[in-house]
């Protein structure tokens, strides 16, 4: 597939250039030879006719689906491009893709929508409308065949990209009736098809991305090559908040390679360079003084002591009530209680974050890997001067996101940079140890869950405080409620609704925040704050149901809703709950419903002199739909490596203000070896659209710490696991 | 200027020699199929072959190499034809953001050439590169695939 028309970059640029001039008429590009006539049709680069903003077709019959969310592993491209050919009635082998541009999109009045890519809403938000795309492309098609044979459009029918009439005999290939096509005007009425007759849709077909990823020819963003570009390296202040203070430019001038030095904001200063390795060593040469400031005061003990003043704090923020949880709790036969705590994780995508920028006094363009190409793009804006309708952002393959490329910071000092050198395109490349110590961090939590059981052992009264970090006070501080709160934080908490309701009826319920920002930002980790809510929920619920002697299964479906314990009860079926594990081998349950999913996994796990061994997970998914459940069954296999990886080894601690893990040697992930066995079960009920990227990730942590709890009795409730001695268990 | 032979050419690079090997094929040469992931061997990001062998060449300093015969993943395909490793790859989909299967995909060739039936401990053993989305079971099951190809 190609991510770009395929034209050398040069003629690229200048197409984009031109197109960007013209873009309130649409992309109007002089290629037809009547340009009265075709004066309508909006042409791809290529000069092939846009049928709609989602489908070209060019007279090969290759068919170009437009794709307006980021790749980055997660396959969503290859599950919007199944919805617009399932509707459109095109041959799949057909298929090629691209990535319009957010100029290009703001430009024509958002006509792709939105472009941001995280909270597993790529496919769940746009399914309707680019389904729409793709169907009102395919009567467009069909109108002009019939028009071209005089017969009545209904006569005709599309599939496999020729259109045909049955009566007559007659077929025609898309390719053919594109021109004609692109000139009508589009219909009213867009009927959808029944889920249940797609043939593309909903099947399992092969990735359109991987033939590029197997020979090295993806081009991702820390890819970009262009004529004459330099490279920067950068360093940003450690501590978090604190400001660059002088550094010693003359000391590195006269290295070998060596283009300029540049003040980057208040915090941050780069040396930019005729290769990139040059610029990072010439950046280690050259002496930095940092101004730390207050925050070179907080280390991870003084956050923990902050956070813990939130577990008992009168005012807190109310997510969840039912009945009158405190009063029950006082008046219990039976309480319980747990405390708990969560680390700050990297993201830790494996492509560093890096941006190219080119600026010219009227036009900036940047080219990197972004899950929201609009905030780029408004970061492009602001951080060059120039207005948005004079600045373009060029999406590549993503390198990993995990949430990390939600943020646009390192496009804002990529183009900062390009401005010192106007006419030269600039690669910002970070080194891993930056990228390690400048995240937007997952949040750090601590919380306290009390139970209490009446005499019968019926679990009346649960109270949930969390305390700590809100990501929106980080990131979205204007997306907070009028009252400074943070409703995000009860992902899978929530009394009801679409997103992430709580899966367990409680006759007396509390689960309440109390918010707590340390110096070190947080942000948008996949999974986001279900991955702590979920530990803390599920293991939670595990120790009950052992300190009242009921089986953990069967103690959840006392209490779970429907749909919450369909899922649950699919998973250790398969799993094979209930029957003997293998020798040494215990089992493990956990739920959640998260992202509009309703997710579940069942852990195999055994412990030999401290050594914890995971076996096999069976990962259940209701996502409602499935535009292709292989890709569904990728993102529980990859969720699970990423939830693991973190609930093991994941955590960044913080001293003198900053972040002590630099690399991947002190920030470890899983390797093969510890991969276990995952058996993905994808069970979507078509009742809703509900995301797939994320809502797995959160319960395979639980239910390993669950399958660990079986095999030695001992709880984690702190973690990375890697901390805690499993081997007098 | 440094000697150096790559896929088959060579190449005469002006840079200093104690430059790691990673940054005159991505930079210099323009062969970013190679990637960088961390610049201290830890996650194999960079991995080529050096006569054969698997490499991380961030750790490599180019005035190193000599004669030997740099392999990186734009040649492993050959006459148009993708090696078993790949087509393996390919029919079990194995990539999701796809930036550390040039590694991934170099360090099996490599393992296949020394053993050509692993079994799971011996993948265990040598494929040891860092997967940030989680793609392990399947390459584990197209290193298979390719050894019974």
């Amino acid at each position: 597939m190609t991510h770009m028309p395929k034209i050398n970059r040069r003629s690229f640029i200048i197409n984009v250039a031109a197109a960007g001039a013209g873009l309130t008429l649409g992309i109007k590009l002089p290629f037809a030879t009547d340009e009265a006539r075709a004066a309508d049709v909006i042409r791809a680069a290529d000069g092939s006719p846009e049928i709609d903003a989602w489908v070209v077709i060019r007279p090969d019959d290759t068919v170009v689906i437009r794709v307006a969310r980021s790749e980055m592993g997660q396959g969503t491209m290859t599950g919007l491009a199944q919805l617009v050919a399932e509707e459109l009635g095109c041959d799949w082998s057909k298929v090629t893709t691209e990535f319009p541009t957010p100029g290009q999109n703001v430009a024509r009045k958002r006509v792709w929508g939105d472009f941001s890519t995280g909270g597993s809403h790529g496919i769940r938000d746009s399914h309707e409308y680019v389904r729409k795309g793709g169907a009102a492309a395919r009567i467009m098609l069909i109108q002009a065949a019939a028009a071209a044979w005089n017969v009545p459009a209904a006569e005709c029918t599309a599939a496999n990209s020729v259109i045909t009439h049955k009566a007559s005999n007659r077929t025609v290939t898309f390719g053919k009736v594109a021109e004609a096509a692109a000139k009508l005007d589009p219909p009213k009425d867009i009927p959808l098809k029944d889920p249940k007759d797609w043939t593309i849709a909903g099947k399992p077909l092969k990735r359109l991305d991987t033939p590029d990823k197997i020979v090295g020819k993806t081009v991702f963003g820390i890819d970009t090559r262009m004529p004459g570009m330099l490279y920067a390296a950068i360093s940003a202040c450690p501590v978090f908040g604190g400001k660059l203070q002088s550094y010693d430019e003359a000391s590195i001038q006269d290295m070998k390679g060596v283009k300029k030095v540049v003040k980057v904001g208040n915090n941050a200063v780069a040396v930019v360079a005729d290769s990139w390795w040059r610029a990072k060593k010439a950046l280690e040469a050259m002496t930095i003084a940092w101004d730390n400031g207050e925050n070179a005061k907080v280390s991870s003990a003084t956050i923990a002591n902050f956070l813990k003043d939130g577990l008992e704090a009168e005012q807190a923020f109310v997510g969840n009530k039912a009945g009158d949880a405190k009063g029950a709790l006082a008046g219990a036969a039976k309480v319980i209680e747990a405390t708990y705590s969560y680390p700050y994780q990297n993201h830790a995508p494996l492509e560093p974050m890096n941006a190219t920028a080119l600026y010219k006094p009227d036009r900036c363009e940047v080219w990197c890997s972004t899950q929201n190409g609009e905030a780029a793009l408004a970061a492009t804006s602001e951080a060059s001067g120039l207005p948005v309708a004079q600045c373009d952002v060029h999406k590549t393959f993503l390198g990993g996101g995990f949430g990390r490329r939600g943020q646009t910071d390192f496009v804002r000092q990529a183009v900062a940079i390009a401005k010192e050198l106007p006419g030269t395109p600039v690669k910002l490349l970070w080194s891993r140890e930056e990228d390690m110590t400048h995240c937007f961090y997952h949040p750090i939590t601590q919380c306290k869950m009390t139970a209490g059981f009446d005499a019968n052992k019926n679990l009346i009264a649960l109270h949930m405080r969390v305390s700590g970090q809100s990501i929106l006070a980080t990131v979205f501080p204007g997306r907070m409620d009028k009252d400074g709160r943070d409703p995000v934080v009860f992902q899978g908490l929530n009394p009801g609704g679409p997103e992430g309701a709580f899966g367990y009826d409680i006759p007396n319920l509390l689960i309440d925040h109390a918010m707590r920002n340390p110096s070190v930002p947080a942000g948008f980790w996949r999974g986001v704050n279900t991955n702590h809510n979920a530990i803390y929920v599920e293991t939670f619920m595990d120790q009950l149901a052992h300190e009242i002697g009921e089986d953990p299964l069967a103690f959840r479906l006392k209490y779970l809703k429907p749909k919450h314990a369909a899922v649950l009860k699919a998973v250790a079926d398969k799993a094979g709950y209930g029957t003997p594990a293998p020798q040494g081998v215990y089992r493990g349950l956990a739920q959640i419903m998260g992202f509009g999913s309703y997710v579940a996994a069942c852990a195999e796990v055994s412990v030999k002199d401290g050594q914890v061994k995971i076996h096999r997970i069976v990962g259940g998914t209701n996502s409602g739909h499935a535009a292709n459940p292989e890709l569904i069954a990728r993102q529980v296999e990859g969720s699970f490596v990423y939830g693991l990886s973190a609930m093991m080894y994941g955590a960044c601690t913080v001293r003198g203000g900053h972040i002590e893990q630099r690399n991947f040697d002190t920030y470890q992930v899983m390797r093969i070896d510890e991969m276990p066995k995952v058996e993905a079960i994808v069970m979507p009920d078509g009742e809703f659209w509900g995301g797939v990227g994320e809502p797995t990730i959160a319960v395979a942590a639980p239910a390993v710490l669950n399958a660990i709890a079986a095999a030695t009795g001992k709880r984690i409730r702190n973690f990375p696991l890697k901390d805690n001695d499993l081997s007098a268990a | 200027m440094v000697a150096l032979s790559v896929n088959g050419k060579s190449y005469n690079v002006d840079v200093e020699s104690d430059t790691p090997l990673l940054w005159v094929l991505r930079d210099t040469i323009g062969l970013t199929g190679t990637k960088y992931g961390c610049g201290i061997a830890q996650c194999g990001a960079c991995t080529v072959h050096i006569d054969g062998v698997a490499t991380r060449s961030c750790q490599v300093p180019v005035g190193t190499v000599g004669a030997k015969n740099i392999t990186t993943i734009e040649a492993l395909a050959q006459d148009g034809k993708l090696h078993a490793v790949q087509k393996a790859w390919l029919d079990l989909d194995v990539p999701q953001c796809g930036y550390c299967q040039s590694g991934m995909i170099m360090a099996a060739v490599s393992l296949l050439k020394q053993n050509p039936k692993p079994t799971d401990a011996d993948i265990d053993a040598a494929m040891t590169n860092i997967c940030r989305c989680g793609t392990y079971q399947r390459i584990r099951a197209a290193i298979h695939t390719a050894a019974n190809a």
